[in-house]
């Protein structure tokens, strides 16, 4: 599916329009491009509705900047004064109000979405040969979302983002060693504060651009093996094919609609379903909630940190259940790719999507009670999931493809 | 393939897990009676506030709440969005006087001011416990508006056996069926402009509506933006699908 050097050099030189748009394409082939990489760009006729998540992660990437530019115009990112600004926004503002629940659903269904298209690629293979360095940009981005997100809901300075970051430097405080030290530096004192307030703040902003620019590279990695397919096989042949526009453009146009309808659903009429009441108390240092617990998106991770019986232990699993993310193409080395064609593994991914709802459930709950033996289960499945799971899958197929003719 | 029965098998699972769930939120059921479900005019997703009760609410809560309780994220240039007009607002900021700079002065409030907050919720009051701000109280507050009206109409003589501390008032929706808030509204508390007999529960009923409404001001708007969002986006819809059926009519 390589480009080949000459097919560059026909699209590029053969293509230029007429006028100023010509001069600056002999130049800098931007209409060539677009015709390359967009209108006609092959496309495998198969994709199911999980490939036009994509679209919607852009869409939904785009809008998060373009609110958070306009919200950081009148945020003040003080210990102070953060929690009045909100105030400010979301009662006097022009909009404002419009502005910041578009930000708030947008994050959520932003991770959302990120959720599942990262099901996608680990049910259809979409990580295995040629696509690693895609996958590996992709959860790059992933965990860099995260640590966006969290970095988010620390800004408006209620109960649950100063308890939040409290959690956090007490979790990073668990590093053997340098831990205390890297506490400090993240909260930018003993406790959190100005200092974390104006750390967070620019890491926020940094680290959305950032992403902008890794998914950039992402679509132009994506572009050089082209989307996988759900069975798994690359496409035959031309015939199996569509060029990008209209059939993909069309498809993903609706597509966005549907996620445009979800979307408008949660912030108009549904916001209880991703507004935490308990942050528009002020934030309080005298006062601990009962109940501090992070946002939905990451309270499988929270899952995990409390369901290892040693704050170290809780850490290094909590950040290791991304990390083996990572992993995936050299864990599961088996040549098919999907998991319609996998019994086994395909077995393992209802389990580990079990667990994954399982340990955020048991984050909810604070692991009390019952749901420190499914938290733990659930962990346990999770890392078995990657860790044996995978490889051995992939043993018994790669010594079954030895044996048949 | 076998798609359907492995989303069969997630859901499924997802179901039991819910079921298997103790019910941890309801630990603290013992520490106070749970409020009554009442129908308010804001409810549901089209809901949208009842304006009359809002200004009525705001009475009670100028000539009672107000006295105890500050609400310091609201300036008096809000209370536009609950039906007055400028003069009216002007005329309610210029009853309310503000500190002037720093030697004591003091001058008629404007509509850019902040709803001042009284001395003891800034905690002047040497031992007085420090009422909560209201801001956003009926958002915050455990139980939301439907607590709030239970509370503030649950008063009553402790049952037998029960006595109070000193300056605590038996209330049994109050955290510990105790409150350090005395019985603040009666019959004729207040006298509502529009003439509306100012029951106890009337007057209640009021000014939870105005608490609801003063946490969530922008709600109606809200709705409204988003009927007219989701109309356009499934007239969209429409012409994106019968689009999308037509580009890939041609592919088998």
């Amino acid at each position: 599916m390589t480009t080949a050097p000459s097919d560059h050099d026909t699209d590029c030189s053969v293509d230029h329009p007429a006028g100023p748009l010509g001069w600056v394409d002999t130049r800098l082939p931007v209409v060539g491009v677009f015709k390359r990489e967009y209108v006609r760009f092959p496309m495998p006729r198969s994709l199911n509705l999980l490939w036009t998540v994509g679209a919607m992660l852009t869409v939904a990437l785009t809008l998060m900047l373009l609110s958070g530019l306009a919200l950081a115009l009148h945020y003040t990112p003080s210990a102070a004064d953060a929690f009045a600004s909100i105030e400010e926004i979301e009662r006097r503002v022009p909009g404002g109000w419009l502005l910041r629940s578009m930000h708030m659903t947008g994050a959520s269904l932003f991770v959302g979405a990120l959720y599942l298209h990262l099901f996608r690629g680990l049910y259809y293979g979409s990580y295995k040969a040629p696509r690693a360095l895609l996958w590996l940009i992709g959860m790059t981005l992933f965990a860099m979302v995260l640590v966006t997100a969290f970095a988010g809901y620390v800004l408006p300075w209620g109960q649950m983002s100063y308890w939040g970051a409290d959690v956090a430097g007490k979790a990073i405080a668990a590093v053997p060693g340098v831990g205390p030290l890297l506490e400090r530096m993240f909260l930018g004192g003993d406790h959190p504060g100005d200092g974390t307030l104006h750390r967070l703040f620019v890491l926020h902003f940094t680290l959305a651009f950032a992403v902008l620019g890794v998914v950039g590279l992402h679509i132009a990695v994506l572009h050089v093996s082209g989307p996988g397919t759900p069975s798994g096989r690359p496409p035959a042949g031309p015939s199996e094919t569509l060029p990008f526009h209209p059939y993909f453009t069309a498809k993903d146009g609706l597509a966005l609609v549907v996620f445009a309808l979800a979307f408008a659903a949660v912030m108009f009429f549904l916001p209880s379903l991703i507004v935490e009441p308990a942050n528009y108390r002020p934030a309080n240092p005298m006062r601990t909630p009962p109940n501090i617990e992070p946002e939905w998106y990451l309270l499988p991770f929270y899952g995990v940190l409390q369901s290892v019986p040693s704050k170290l232990g809780g850490l290094l699993a909590s950040v290791g259940s991304i990390l083996v993310l990572f992993a995936a193409p050299w864990l599961d080395t088996s040549p098919v790719r999907s998991a319609r064609e996998r019994p086994v593994y395909r077995a393992g991914m209802a389990a580990l999507v079990v667990s994954f709802i399982l340990l955020g459930m048991a984050g909810a709950r604070h692991v009390q009670g019952v749901w420190l033996y499914v938290g733990q289960a659930a962990t346990l499945y999770y890392f078995v999931h990657f860790l044996a799971l995978m490889p051995l899958v992939s043993h018994r197929e790669i010594a079954a493809a030895k044996r048949a003719p | 393939m076998n798609r359907p029965s492995f989303l069969r098998g997630v859901a499924s699972a997802a179901i039991v897990a819910a079921l298997l769930s103790p019910a941890s939120s309801f630990a603290a059921k013992g520490d106070h009676d749970p409020a009554p479900k009442r129908a308010w005019s804001f409810d549901g997703p089209l809901g949208h506030f009842d304006l009359a009760s809002v200004q009525r609410g705001y009475a009670v809560y100028a000539q009672v709440c107000s006295n105890c309780h500050g609400m310091e994220h609201v300036y008096f240039g809000d209370l536009r969005g609950m039906g007055l007009n400028d003069h009216q607002a002007e005329a309610v900021a210029e009853s309310h006087t503000v500190p002037d700079g720093v030697e004591g002065k003091t001058r008629p409030a404007t509509l850019d001011d902040a709803f001042p907050t009284p001395p003891v919720a800034r905690g002047l009051t040497p031992g007085a416990v420090i009422p909560p701000d209201q801001s956003r109280l009926a958002v915050v507050y455990p139980g939301g508006p439907d607590r709030i009206y239970a509370l503030l109409t649950g008063y009553g003589p402790p049952p037998a056996g029960v006595t109070e501390a000193k300056d605590t008032f038996y209330n049994r929706f109050a955290l510990g069926r105790t409150i350090a808030m005395p019985p603040p509204l009666h019959d004729g508390s207040v006298v509502y402009a529009d003439g509306t007999q100012a029951t106890l529960d009337q007057e209640a009923q009021d000014v939870t509506t105005f608490l609801a409404w003063v946490a969530q001001p922008h709600l109606d708007e809200r709705r409204r933006v988003g009927v007219r969002v989701t109309l356009y986006l499934l007239f969209l819809g429409c012409l994106l699908f019968i689009l999308k059926r037509r580009v890939w009519s041609n592919v088998h």
